[in-house]
C-alpha cells in the first residue's frame, strides 16, 4: 500500500524566544516492510543544524530557532510503500544489545499497579498469543480516551487515570512485557485510520522481541499488529527516546502545540 | 629509628639505610637544620596561599575552600621502578579504551563470558547514548588517573583507574615549582625528569583527537562547572597553562552544526571540548534537563561528528569499582598480555558468598560504594569503631550490589616533617596518562597522596590528606 503523508507541527509561543533547540525524529527509514519512495523536511524560523543516526538508529535533526521568533513550524511530507508483514518486523540489528530493552525507564517503571496487571496474565506455550492477550489485557484496563490528563505520564500514572491515549498504552504494554522479561521498545509512526484522511495525532505502538520471530509489533490502542497502513518513524526504550519532536529552550513563554497530520492511500 | 618497620617505607625500605633511589636526598635531609626545614615548609605554604590553589571540601560548611597541606618531603621513584609502572599503565589504557569501544559496539568481552552481562546491564554508568559512537582514533578515555599504592620492594597495586574525569594534575605541576623554588640546590644533587611540559602534553593530545571537520590547528578548550566546583582552581590553571580558553555551558551555543563559543569576533566552533562537567549535566537536552551547567545539544553535536569530547561520555562504565575487579581479565582480553600491574583482590558484594565472606571479616576489609570516589561513604575495617561497623553492616545488607571490599593493604609510608621532626605516613601515587591516536604518554612524577594523620590509610584530599612532590629519576 502507498501511503502519502503530510504532517505539520507549529509551536506558538507567548513571548519570544531567545534561543532554542529541537530535536526531530521525523525520517521514516526504507526498511524491509516500508519502503520511503520521497520524504522532505522542511523548518520555518528555524536553522537545521546537523543530523545523525541515533543508536536505535532514528534519523535526528537537530534544529535551533531563529532568535527572538515566537513561532515554528516543521513541515514533513512524502510517499512511503508499506507491505503487510503481519507486524512481523525480523530480526534484531544493530550495537543496542536486547538487553538494554528490558531496562525500566522512568515512564515504563513498573509500580504496584503494573505488577498487578502482569500478573494477571495467564500465561500460555505460546509467547506470541500470551503477547496478544497483555495486549487486550492493557486495553481493558486502560481504555481509549482522548481526554488527556497531562502530556507525559508514566506506565503507573496511566493506570492511575485509568484510561488513556496510544503513547499511554504503549508504555503499559512495555513495562508489563519487559516485568515478564521480555525485550520491548515504543514505536513512534503514523497510521491511516480507513475511514478518514486527517488524523489527530501521529500514532504510537510497541514491539516486543519474540524468541524465534524477532520483533513484532503491537498496536495496543486498536487490538492488532500493525498492517500495511502503519509507518514506523522512530524507535526507543520509551516516548522519551523516539518522540517525533524534543526540545529545549530559553526564556519564560509559555507553548501552545497546533498539529495537522494528513495520512492517505496513494493510487500506484 | 631503631624498631623495627612493619611497613615499607619508601626511603628506608623495611631497614634503617636508605633506598637507592633516596640515598642522595637521605644525605642532605641529614645535614639539615629542622628549624630551617620548618621555615621552608611555612614558606611553602605561604606560596600556596599566594597562588591560589585551594581545594573546596564538601560537607564542611564553615570550611568551603582550604589548602591542601603540602609536605616538602618527596616520594622518589628509581628509573627502573618507573619503567615497570608506566608500562603497566600504558598497557591498562589502551585495554580501557578497547574495553570502552567494545562495549559500547559488538560486546565481545560480555559474549566471551569474560564480563558477565549484568555488570554492564545493570549499571548505571552505561551510557546507551554511547552505543554505536566511535570518537575519533578509539580514544574514550583521553586523560586517565591510574591510582597505585605499595606494599613492598616490587609489590604495587592499582587501586582504582580513574577513566572519567581525573583531578590532582595541577598539584603535581604545583609541588614541583614549589620543591623547584625552595629547594634549588635539590634538583642539581638529583636526576629528577621534569613534568613542566605537561600542560604542552595534554594539548597536543587533544589536538590530535580532533575531528575530521577541524582545521589542523583545533580550537581546544576547557569546560568547567564554574567556581563553585571544587577543582575550579584546576580548570582555570590547565586552561591558563595549555594557553586556550577556559568556558562554561552557558557561554557555549549550536552554532552552524558545531558547539560554538562567543568571542569578540562573534561565535568560534569548539573542536576539542575538554570537559570537566560530569556526564550527567553535560547535556541538558540530552540528559538531566535540570542542568544548568551543561551545553543543550552538545551530545547531537557530538554524535555528528562536528566535535571531541574528552573525555568521552559514557567512560564511567570502565572505572566503577566493580568492573574493576574484572580488570585481569580485560587486559588480557584485548592486549593478549598478562597484566603488568596487580589488582587488589576485590570481593564482589553482590556474590551471596563474597557478601557473607565481607560481613564475617568487616573488622579486616576496606568496603567502598562501587561510584563512590574522594573516600566518601567507605569503611576502613581495622581504625573503624565497633559502632561504625555496625552501621556500616547495615547499608551492606540493604544494597550489597552497592559495595565491594579488599583487603586493607599496608601502604607504603614516605616521611613527613611532623613538629617532632619526620615520621612515617602512609601515601597513594596517581601517575597521569594521555591518550591519543598517536599513543599513550605517561608523565614521570604524578600526584603523591599523603595520610597526615598517623596511621591513617585514607589520603584523599577531602579527608585531611595531603601531597608531595613526586620524583621520578633519570636513569
Amino acid at each position: 500500500m502507498r501511503l502519502k503523508i503530510s504532517h505539520t507541527t507549529s509551536y506558538h509561543y507567548d513571548a519570544p524566544v531567545p534561543y532554542a533547540l529541537q530535536q526531530l525524529r521525523l525520517r521514516p527509514k526504507s526498511r524491509a516492510e516500508q519502503t520511503v519512495l520521497s520524504w522532505d523536511l522542511s523548518v520555518e524560523n528555524g536553522h537545521q543544524q546537523l543530523s545523525f543516526e541515533d543508536e536505535h538508529a532514528n534519523t535526528v535533526d537537530l534544529i535551533s530557532f531563529e532568535p527572538g521568533v515566537s513561532n515554528i513550524t516543521v513541515h514533513c511530507e512524502g510517499e512511503v510503500e508499506v507491505t503487510d508483514t503481519n507486524g512481523v518486523v525480523g530480526k534484531h540489528s544493530g550495537y543496542v544489545p536486547l538487553w538494554l530493552f528490558k531496562r525500566a525507564t522512568p515512564l515504563t517503571r513498573a509500580g504496584s499497579q503494573l505488577r498487578a496487571l502482569a500478573a494477571s496474565l495467564e500465561r500460555t506455550e505460546n509467547d506470541l498469543s500470551d503477547l496478544h492477550a497483555l495486549s487486550a489485557l492493557v486495553l481493558e484496563r486502560l481504555p481509549y480516551s482522548t481526554q488527556q490528563e497531562s502530556a507525559e505520564l508514566s506506565a503507573e500514572q496511566a493506570l492511575n487515570v485509568g484510561h488513556g491515549v496510544c503513547q499511554d498504552h504503549a508504555h503499559v504494554f512495555i513495562a508489563a512485557a519487559r516485568h515478564l522479561d521480555f525485550p520491548a521498545r515504543y514505536v513512534s509512526g503514523y497510521l491511516m485510520m480507513n475511514d478518514r484522511v486527517d488524523q489527530d495525532a501521529s500514532h504510537a505502538w510497541a514491539e516486543v522481541h519474540v524468541d524465534g520471530l524477532g520483533w513484532v509489533g503491537f498496536d495496543i490502542s486498536n487490538a492488532m499488529s500493525p498492517d500495511a497502513r502503519y509507518v514506523r518513524v522512530a524507535t526507543a526504550l520509551d516516548y522519551h527516546g523516539a518522540a517525533p519532536v524534543s526540545g529545549m529552550r530559553f526564556g519564560a513563554a509559555s507553548e501552545a502545540l497546533n498539529v495537522k497530520l494528513q495520512v492517505e492511500q496513494r493510487q500506484e | 629509628m631503631t624498631e623495627t618497620r612493619q611497613m615499607f617505607d619508601e626511603m628506608y625500605g623495611f631497614s634503617d639505610t636508605a633506598r637507592e633511589p633516596y640515598a642522595n636526598y637521605a644525605d642532605w635531609i641529614a645535614l639539615e637544620e629542622f628549624a630551617n626545614l620548618k621555615r621552608k615548609s611555612a614558606q611553602a605554604e605561604k606560596l600556596f596561599r599566594l597562588t591560589g590553589i585551594t581545594f573546596n571540601v564538601y560537607g564542611v560548611e564553615e570550611e568551603t575552600e582550604r589548602l591542601i597541606p603540602f609536605d616538602l618531603v618527596p616520594r622518589i621513584i628509581a628509573a627502573k621502578e618507573w619503567q615497570t609502572l608506566s608500562r603497566g599503565i600504558e598497557q591498562r589504557v589502551r585495554a580501557i579504551n578497547a574495553f570502552l569501544h567494545d562495549i559500547y559496539h559488538r560486546q565481545e568481552i560480555l559474549k566471551a563470558g569474560r564480563v558477565p552481562v549484568e555488570m554492564i546491564a545493570q549499571n548505571e554508568a552505561f551510557l546507551p547514548q554511547m552505543i554505536g559512537v566511535s570518537p575519533p582514533g578509539n580514544i574514550y578515555t583521553h586523560i586517565v588517573g591510574t591510582d597505585l599504592v605499595r606494599t613492598g620492594e616490587n609489590e604495587f597495586f592499582v587501586l582504582e583507574d580513574n577513566a572519567r574525569t581525573p583531578s590532582g594534575v595541577s598539584y603535581m605541576l604545583e609541588n614541583r615549582e614549589t620543591m623547584l623554588h625552595m629547594f634549588p640546590e635539590l634538583f642539581n644533587r638529583n636526576k629528577v625528569r621534569s613534568v613542566s611540559q605537561y600542560p604542552r602534553s595534554l594539548r597536543r593530545s587533544l589536538a590530535a583527537c580532533r575531528p575530521t571537520c577541524s582545521s589542523d590547528h583545533p580550537v581546544v578548550a576547557v569546560l568547567t562547572p564554574g567556581i563553585f566546583n571544587s577543582a575550579y582552581y584546576e580548570h582555570a590553571f590547565l586552561a591558563d597553562q595549555m594557553g586556550v580558553e577556559l568556558v562554561e555551558g552557558h557561554d557555549l551555543r549550536v552554532v552552524d552544526g558545531r558547539v560554538a563559543m562567543r568571542t569578540t569576533r562573534g561565535y568560534q566552533a569548539i573542536d576539542v571540548l575538554y570537559r570537566r562537567v560530569d556526564d550527567e549535566f553535560l547535556d541538558p537536552l540530552n540528559f538531566n534537563p535540570d542542568s544548568m551547567l551543561g551545553v543543550p545539544g552538545l551530545m547531537d553535536v557530538y554524535r555528528a561528528g562536528g566535535i571531541t569530547i574528552a573525555n568521552a561520555p559514557g567512560t564511567g562504565i570502565a572505572d566503577d569499582k566493580a568492573i574493576y575487579s574484572y580488570m585481569p581479565e580485560i587486559v588480557e582480553f584485548y592486549t593478549g598480555e598478562k597484566p603488568i600491574l596487580k589488582n587488589v583482590p576485590t570481593h564482589r558484594c553482590s556474590e551471596p558468598d563474597a557478601l557473607a565472606y565481607v560481613l564475617d571479616n568487616l573488622a579486616e576489609l576496606v568496603v567502598k560504594e562501587v561510584h563512590g570516589s574522594g573516600g566518601y561513604g567507605m569503611l576502613v575495617g581495622p581504625t573503624a569503631s565497633k559502632k561504625e561497623i555496625a552501621a556500616f553492616r547495615e547499608k551492606l545488607k540493604a544494597r550489597p550490589d552497592n559495595y565491594i571490599a579488599q583487603p586493607t593493604l599496608s601502604l607504603s609510608t614516605v616521611p613527613i616533617l611532623t613538629k617532632a621532626g619526620l615520621a612515617p605516613r602512609h601515601v597513594d601515587l596517581r601517575p597521569f596518562a594521555l591518550a591519543s591516536p598517536n599513543g599513550v604518554e605517561i608523565i614521570p612524577g604524578g600526584l603523591t597522596r599523603v595520610a597526615l594523620k598517623k596511621g591513617s590509610l585514607v589520603v584523599n584530599s577531602s579527608q585531611g590528606g595531603g601531597t608531595k612532590d613526586t620524583w621520578v629519576l633519570e636513569d
